[in-house]
C-alpha cells in the first residue's frame, strides 16, 4: 500500500498523473481512529457515520438530517404492523455482487443476531420478508411509526461476502480470533477500504462505479486518529491535515483567522445535561443526613434557576451551544418551540431553597467527565461556582470518563450530582426519554442511564403509550406532554446542545451534518 | 559469576511475575473497559455478558493464571479496544518506539558530551555559564510543555518540521521505518527533541562532573607537570576516563527512554508503544496494560541485570556481597 | 523526560566516589567555589526560592483574591488578558483564567499546592527509601535480595499508573471519601511511591561500604544494637547524598505533578496547582490566551531552576572532596 502510495506521488510529481485524473487526497484527523470495520460491532456515531461512506443503509439523510432514499428507492406502510422497500436496481458491491433482496434478508438477521450491538435498529419480533428479488417486506407484531428512523446506520452487508468470509455472525466482544470482517469491508458505498491499521490510520478510496451521482473530486481520503485537541489544531494550522473534528471551541476564532484554515460550526443533536440523584433517601456526598434533599422539586429548581446558561455560553461554549428547555434538540422536535427555560433568577433560587428547609445550603459532591464532552469540566466548574451563591457547597471529582461512566453509571450510580450528554440515535425524543427519564431500580432495570434516578410514573405512562401510538401528531403531542411533565417537575436540568466544530482547510468544500456524520461523497477539493 | 547471573535471572523472572500479580489485583480499579467497548445504549444484560465473556468476574488469581499461562507463549490476548492481537500491536509499534528513543538519544550524546567536556574544561567561560543555563532549564519545564512549545514555534509558526505523527513509513522486512523519508525524518525532528532534552542534560551535567572530578586526579596533574598540551590532557586523559560511567547511563537511559517515552509520544502523537499504554489506561485496555508492563519489566530487569554484572566486574567489594548473598 | 527518574545518575553524581585527590586541588575548588560569579548565583537561587515559597505560604494573606472560594469567582471575569493589555482589568494583574479566577492569586495558592505535593512526596520518599536501603544494606543476604528486588517492581510503574492505580484503590477502599483532599494525598502517595527506589539504592550503597568500616564492627564487637548502629553510625554518612538527591527530586516531584496534571490525573481543578493551571491553561494556547499557561510555566521553570541550582550548590558544598 505504502509503495503504491510512493509510486503515485512520484508519478504526480513527475508530471505523469494517473489516468483518472490528479489525485486529490482528503487527510482527515478525528479524536479516535476505526477500530473493527463491522459496522454492527459498535454501536457508535462516528464508526458507523464514516463507514457509511462504505456501505449504504436502506434510507440516507441529507444535510439536514431529512430522509431520503438510499439503497431503497422508495417504501410503503401497507398498513400499521406492514412496510414495503422497494430496492434499487442495478447497484453493486465492491467487489462485483449485485444488491438484492437476499443481501437485505440477511443483514436484518445478522443486526439481529449473536453479538450485535445494533439490535435495537429492528424490532426483534419483526418478519423480514423477500417478496421478490427487489422488495421486501418488514411485517411488525406492534405499531411503529418510526421503524426507519435509524436505518441509515443500517448498513447493508452482502450475503456472499460475508458467507465468502466468515462474517456471517458478528464477531464476539471477546473474540480471540480476528474475523475478517473486522479488517476489511465490502458496501455499495462511494468509497472503498484501500488498507485498515485498526485505531490509527483507514485509507479509503474511491469507488469508480458507485450507483449515485458523484459530487466530490477526491480519489483518496487518510483518516487518522489523534486524541490530543492541541496536536489536532496544530497540524491544521501548519497544513498537514485538511480536515479535524472536532475543533476545540476556544480556538474555532485563532483557526478562522489562519490563511489556510477555516472552522465550521453547527449546533450538534447532543444535548447535555445535569442529574440530581433523587433515588435515594439520603445523598451519598453531602452533610444532609437521614433525607434527600433532591427529593423535593423546590431544590431541584433551585439548582436550575442558580445556573446562568447564557454566560456559560458566552464564556465557556464561546457562543457554540444553544441553551435548551429541552432534553432533546428543537431540531429533532416539532413542538419544542412552546418551551423556554426557567429563568435565570439567583432570588428565586434562593427563595426556593429557604421554602424547601435549606437557606443556608448543604454540600454536594459532584461528579464530571474531563475527556468525554466540549468543556465538560469547565462547565462543572461554572456550574459549581455558580451553586455556590445559593449556599450549595460543590466539592468537584472531576475524572476521565473509563472511570466516570464506572462510577455514575449502572449498577452503581455512585453519584449525587453529575453531567451527561445524549445523543438521540433514533433522531427523536422517545430514544431520549426512555433511556434517561423513564424509572429505574437500583441495579438498572427500565430507564437504564437515568443517572440521577429520578422517577415520575405519570411520564412512564406517557412514554408507553408513545411506543405505541402511530399518529404522528398524537404521539407529538404525548411528547409534548411528557415534557412538560418533567419541565415543571425539573426531573433533570438540561443546559445546551453544544455546537459541532471541525477544521477545514480552506482548500476543500465540505457540508457539515448535525450528527457529526462525516460524508466523503460531498466533499469538493481545490 | 555464572551462578549469580542465573541466580538474578530467576530473580528477574519472578520480579516479572509479581508485576504482572500486581498488576493484575490493580487493573479492577483503573475503570470499567465493557463500558468503553459498548455503544451508549447496550442492555445491562448485554453488558453483564460481555463482562462474563472477557472473565472480568473471575477471581483476581484465575485471571492472572490465565494470562501467565498465555503470557509464557507470548499471547497476551486480543485488544478489548481495538479487537487485535497485544503481540501484534506491540510489534508494529515498538520501531516506532525505538526508533524515536534512538534518535532521542543520539541527540542527547551528539550535543551533551560535547557540552558537558567544554563547560568541564572551561568552568568560568560564559558560554559554559550559558550551556549550564540551558541544561537547568531543560529539567526544569516538564515534558509536555516543550514539546507544545516546540510544536507551536517550529510547526505551526515556521512550518519547518511536522506537527504530530511519523510522516510516510517504509516497510523494511517486519521493520516499519520512518528513517527513510523525508516527512518521516520531518516528523522525527520534534520528538526526538522533546524525548531527548532531559537526557541531553543529565549527560551535560554527568560528563561535566566527571571531567571536574578527573580533572582534579593526580595523575592528570602529573600529565601537565610532564608538559603535556592541554588538549592532549583534556582528550586524551581525561575525557577517556569519564566516558566508562557516562557509557553505563546512556544505556540505562536508553532503555528509560524507551520504556517511558509516554508524555512524548502523546503529545506528538507518535504512533508508538507509548501511546498505546496511554490510550490503553483510557480505555482500561487491560490486555494492552498488562503487556506494556511486562514489557517495560522486562526491559528493566535486562538492564539492571547487565548493569549489576558489570558492577560487579568493576568493583570487587560488591562482588563479595553479591557472592554473600547467594 | 519527567517519567525517567533518573535514579542511577543521581545517585553516582550524588555520591562521593572514593577516588583520590590532592590538598592543593581541593584548596583551589573550595577557592573557586567561593569565587563570586558563583555564589552570587546561589544567592540569587536561594532569593528566588524563598520569594517563591514565601509568597506561596503567605498567599491567604497576601493574595488579592482567593481562587479557591468558589463564590468569589464571576465567570464573567473569565479569559481577561493581563491588566497592561487590551482588555486587561486592574483587579487581576496577570489576567484571568477560563473560570474567571485571577492568574496572580491563583499561580500563589498554585505553587503552594505544588510545594506541599513536593515536599510531602519527596518525604514519604525519603522515608520509605532510607529505611529499606539502610535494612537492606546492613541485613544483606535474603532481606537485601528481596528488597532489592521489590525496587525492581516498583520501578518498572511507570508514575501515571502509580497514580491511577492508587487513585483507583483509594476510590474502591474509602468509598465516600473521594473529592479535593484525597486527591492531594493520592499524588503524594503516586510521586513518592515511584521515587523511593533512588534513595533506597543509594542509601545501601552507602551502607554497604560503610557496615564493613571499622568503626561499625567495632561498635558490632561492644554488643551495639542493629538498630542503633544503623540509625546513629551508619545514618549520619547517608545523609548528605540523600539530602542532596532531595533537592534535585524536589523539582522532579514538582514536574512530574505537572505532569501527572496533565495527563488528567492531578489536582481538581477546583483547587489548582501550577501543574493544572498548565494544562488548563495549554487549552487555551492556540485560541491566543497565552498569560494562562506563560506565568504559571514560567513560576514553575522558575521554581525548578532556583531549587535545581540550590541541589547542585548542596552536592558541591557537601561533596568531602571540595570541603
Amino acid at each position: 500500500m505504502i509503495l503504491r502510495l510512493l509510486v503515485v506521488t512520484f508519478a504526480v510529481l513527475c508530471g505523469i498523473g494517473a489516468s483518472d485524473g490528479p489525485t486529490k487526497t482528503l487527510r482527515f484527523a478525528a479524536q479516535g481512529g476505526l477500530n473493527s470495520l463491522d459496522p454492527y460491532a459498535l454501536n457508535e456515531t462516528f464508526s458507523q457515520g464514516t463507514l457509511a461512506n462504505v456501505m449504504e443503509g436502506l434510507i440516507k439523510r441529507d444535510e439536514n438530517l431529512k430522509i431520503v432514499p438510499g439503497l431503497a428507492e422508495r417504501w410503503e406502510q401497507l398498513d400499521a404492523k406492514h412496510w414495503r422497500f422497494h430496492l434499487r436496481r442495478g447497484v453493486r458491491f465492491h467487489d462485483g455482487a449485485p444488491f438484492t433482496a437476499d443481501d437485505v434478508v440477511f443483514s436484518a438477521e445478522r443486526a439481529r443476531g449473536p453479538n450485535s450491538q445494533i439490535r435495537g435498529r429492528i424490532p426483534a419480533d419483526a418478519q423480514v420478508v423477500k417478496v421478490d428479488d427487489y422488495t421486501v417486506d418488514f411485517i411488525l407484531t406492534a405499531p411503529n411509526p418510526i421503524l426507519n428512523y435509524e436505518w441509515e446506520t443500517w448498513l447493508i452487508f452482502s450475503k456472499s461476502w460475508a458467507e465468502a468470509n466468515g462474517a456471517v455472525h458478528v464477531q464476539p466482544a471477546s473474540a480471540t480470533a480476528l474475523n475478517p470482517s473486522a479488517l476489511k469491508a465490502n458496501g455499495t458505498g462511494p468509497f472503498m477500504i484501500a488498507s485498515h491499521e485498526p485505531g490509527t490510520r483507514t485509507v479509503f478510496k474511491r469507488n469508480p462505479n458507485w450507483w449515485g451521482k458523484t459530487q466530490h473530486n477526491l480519489s483518496e481520503v487518510v483518516l487518522q486518529a489523534i486524541p490530543a485537541d492541541a496536536t489536532r489544531v496544530a497540524a491544521l494550522l501548519s497544513g498537514d491535515l485538511d480536515l479535524i473534528d472536532p475543533v476545540p471551541v476556544q480556538d474555532v476564532e485563532r483557526i478562522r483567522q489562519s490563511e489556510i484554515a477555516d472552522a465550521l460550526v453547527k449546533p450538534e443533536l447532543r444535548t447535555m445535561f445535569l442529574n440530581m440523584d433523587s433515588f435515594r433517601d439520603e445523598l451519598l456526598y453531602s452533610n444532609v443526613k437521614g433525607k434527600n434533599p433532591f427529593k423535593d422539586a423546590r431544590v431541584r429548581k433551585a439548582l436550575y434557576q442558580a445556573i446562568d446558561i447564557e454566560t456559560i455560553k458566552t464564556k465557556i461554549m464561546r457562543g457554540m451551544s444553544q441553551p435548551t428547555p429541552l432534553m432533546i434538540s428543537p431540531l429533532l422536535f416539532p413542538l419544542a418551540g412552546e418551551f423556554h427555560r426557567w429563568p435565570y433568577d439567583v432570588a428565586s433560587a434562593r427563595r426556593l431553597m429557604a421554602e424547601a428547609g435549606y437557606a443556608d445550603g448543604f454540600e454536594l459532591g459532584m461528579d464530571c467527565p474531563n475527556d468525554r464532552y466540549v468543556n465538560d469540566e469547565e462547565i462543572c466548574q461554572a456550574v459549581a461556582a455558580m451553586l455556590s451563591r445559593i449556599g450549595v457547597r460543590v466539592k468537584l471529582n472531576v475524572m476521565p470518563k473509563a472511570k466516570y461512566f464506572e462510577k455514575i453509571g449502572p449498577k452503581r450510580y455512585d453519584s449525587s450530582f453529575n453531567l451527561l450528554g445524549w445523543t438521540p440515535s433514533s433522531l427523536e425524543s422517545y430514544g431520549v426519554l426512555t433511556n434517561t427519564v423513564r424509572c429505574r431500580d437500583a441495579e438498572g432495570r427500565g430507564g437504564t442511564f437515568n443517572f440521577g434516578g429520578y422517577c415520575n410514573p405519570h411520564i412512564d405512562a406517557l412514554l408507553n403509550s408513545i411506543l405505541v401510538e402511530d399518529d404522528m401528531a398524537k404521539r407529538n403531542e404525548l411528547i409534548a406532554e411528557a415534557f412538560r411533565l418533567l419541565h415543571h417537575d425539573v426531573g433533570t436540568i438540561p443546559l445546551h446542545q453544544q455546537s459541532l466544530a471541525w477544521g477545514v482547510s480552506r482548500k476543500i468544500n465540505v457540508l457539515q451534518r448535525a450528527d457529526n456524520q462525516v460524508r466523503f461523497e460531498k466533499i469538493w477539493m481545490q | 559469576m555464572l551462578a549469580f547471573a542465573i541466580r538474578r535471572l530467576f530473580e528477574a523472572l519472578m520480579v516479572m511475575l509479581a508485576v504482572a500479580l500486581i498488576a493484575f489485583a490493580l487493573f479492577r480499579y483503573v475503570g470499567d473497559p465493557v463500558n468503553q467497548m459498548v455503544g451508549q445504549d447496550a442492555t445491562l444484560a448485554d453488558r453483564a455478558e460481555l463482562r462474563r465473556h472477557l472473565g472480568l468476574d473471575d477471581p483476581v488469581i484465575v485471571q492472572f493464571g490465565r494470562f501467565v499461562s498465555h503470557a509464557v507463549r507470548f499471547d497476551f490476548g486480543i485488544s478489548y479496544q481495538l479487537k487485535q492481537s497485544v503481540t501484534g500491536m506491540i510489534a508494529e509499534r515498538f520501531p516506532a518506539t525505538f526508533e524515536l528513543a534512538l534518535a532521542a538519544a543520539l541527540f542527547a550524546v551528539v550535543f551533551g558530551i560535547p557540552m558537558g567536556v567544554y563547560t568541564g574544561i572551561y568552568r568560568d567561560s560564559w558560554l559554559s555559564k550559558v550551556f549550564l543555563t540551558v541544561s537547568l532549564i531543560g529539567i526544569s519545564l516538564p515534558t509536555f510543555l516543550i514539546g507544545i512549545l516546540l510544536i507551536y514555534l517550529f510547526a505551526v509558526k515556521l512550518g519547518w518540521f511536522s506537527s504530530f505523527g511519523r510522516g510516510e513509513v517504509i516497510t523494511v522486512g517486519f521493520w516499519r521505518t520512518g528513517l527513510l523519508t523525508i516527512s518521516g525524518l520531518k516528523a522525527l525532528v520534534l520528538p526526538a527533541i522533546t524525548l531527548g532534552l532531559f537526557q541531553m542534560t543529565l549527560i551535560t551535567r554527568l560528563v561535566r562532573a566527571e571531567m571536574l572530578e578527573v580533572l582534579r586526579t593526580d595523575y592528570i596533574k602529573f600529565a601537565r607537570a610532564r608538559g603535556l598540551s592541554d588538549r592532549a590532557i583534556n582528550f586524551g586523559h581525561a575525557l577517556r576516563n569519564t566516558l566508562v560511567p557516562v557509557i553505563t547511563i546512556i544505556g540505562l537511559q536508553l532503555g528509560l527512554i524507551i520504556a517511558f517515552a509516554i508524555i512524548t509520544e502523546s503529545v506528538f502523537q507518535w504512533p508508538g508503544m507509548g501511546l498505546m499504554f496511554i490510550q490503553a489506561v483510557q480505555n482500561a485496555d487491560i490486555p494492552v496494560m498488562a503487556a506494556y508492563l511486562l514489557l517495560v519489566a522486562f526491559l528493566f530487569v535486562l538492564i539492571n541485570l547487565i548493569v549489576d554484572l558489570v558492577y560487579v566486574r568493576i568493583d570487587p567489594r560488591i562482588r563479595i556481597y553479591s557472592k554473600g548473598t547467594g | 523526560m519527567n517519567e525517567a527518574s533518573p535514579n542511577r545518575l543521581s545517585s553516582t553524581a550524588g555520591v562521593p566516589t572514593a577516588r583520590p585527590r590532592s590538598r592543593l586541588g581541593a584548596l583551589r575548588d573550595s577557592d573557586l567555589w567561593q569565587s563570586f560569579v558563583a555564589s552570587r548565583l546561589v544567592v540569587a537561587a536561594a532569593l528566588l526560592t524563598t520569594l517563591l515559597v514565601g509568597a506561596a505560604f503567605l498567599a491567604p494573606l497576601i493574595a488579592p483574591h482567593n481562587p479557591y472560594d468558589l463564590k468569589s469567582l464571576e465567570l464573567i471575569d473569565a479569559d481577561r488578558p493581563p491588566a497592561w493589555e487590551e482588555g486587561g482589568d486592574a483587579r487581576f494583574l496577570l489576567g484571568t483564567d477560563d473560570q474567571g479566577r485571577d492568574i496572580l492569586s491563583t499561580i500563589m495558592y498554585g505553587t503552594r499546592a505544588s510545594l506541599m505535593i513536593g515536599i510531602c512526596s519527596v518525604l514519604l520518599a525519603v522515608a520509605i527509601g532510607l529505611s529499606l536501603g539502610l535494612w537492606a544494606g546492613y541485613a544483606g543476604g535474603r532481606i537485601d535480595a528481596a528488597i532489592m528486588r521489590v525496587a525492581d517492581v516498583q520501578l518498572t510503574f511507570p508514575a501515571i499508573l502509580t497514580a491511577l492505580l492508587i487513585d483507583g484503590v483509594a476510590l474502591a477502599i474509602f468509598k465516600r471519601y473521594t473529592f479535593e483532599g484525597g486527591k492531594f494525598w493520592i499524588l503524594v502517595m503516586a510521586i513518592g511511591l515511584s521515587y523511593w527506589v533512588q534513595y533506597a539504592r543509594t542509601v545501601r550503597g552507602v551502607t554497604l561500604v560503610e557496615r564493613d568500616k571499622e568503626y561499625v564492627q567495632a561498635a558490632r564487637l561492644i554488643g551495639i544494637g542493629p538498630m542503633k548502629i544503623m540509625f546513629q553510625h551508619i545514618l549520619p554518612n547517608v545523609l548528605g547524598p540523600v539530602l542532596v538527591l532531595a533537592t534535585i527530586n524536589l523539582a522532579l516531584a514538582i514536574i512530574t505533578e505537572a505532569t501527572l496534571s496533565f495527563l488528567g490525573v492531578g489536582l481538581p481543578p477546583t483547587e489548582p496547582s501550577l501543574g493544572t493551571m498548565i494544562q488548563v491553561g495549554n487549552k487555551y494556547l492556540f485560541s491566543g490566551s497565552w498569560w494562562m499557561v506563560a506565568f504559571p510555566g514560567l513560576t514553575l521553570a522558575l521554581l525548578a531552576v532556583a531549587v535545581n541550582l540550590l541541589g547542585d550548590w548542596l552536592r558541591d558544598a557537601l561533596n568531602p572532596k571540595l570541603r
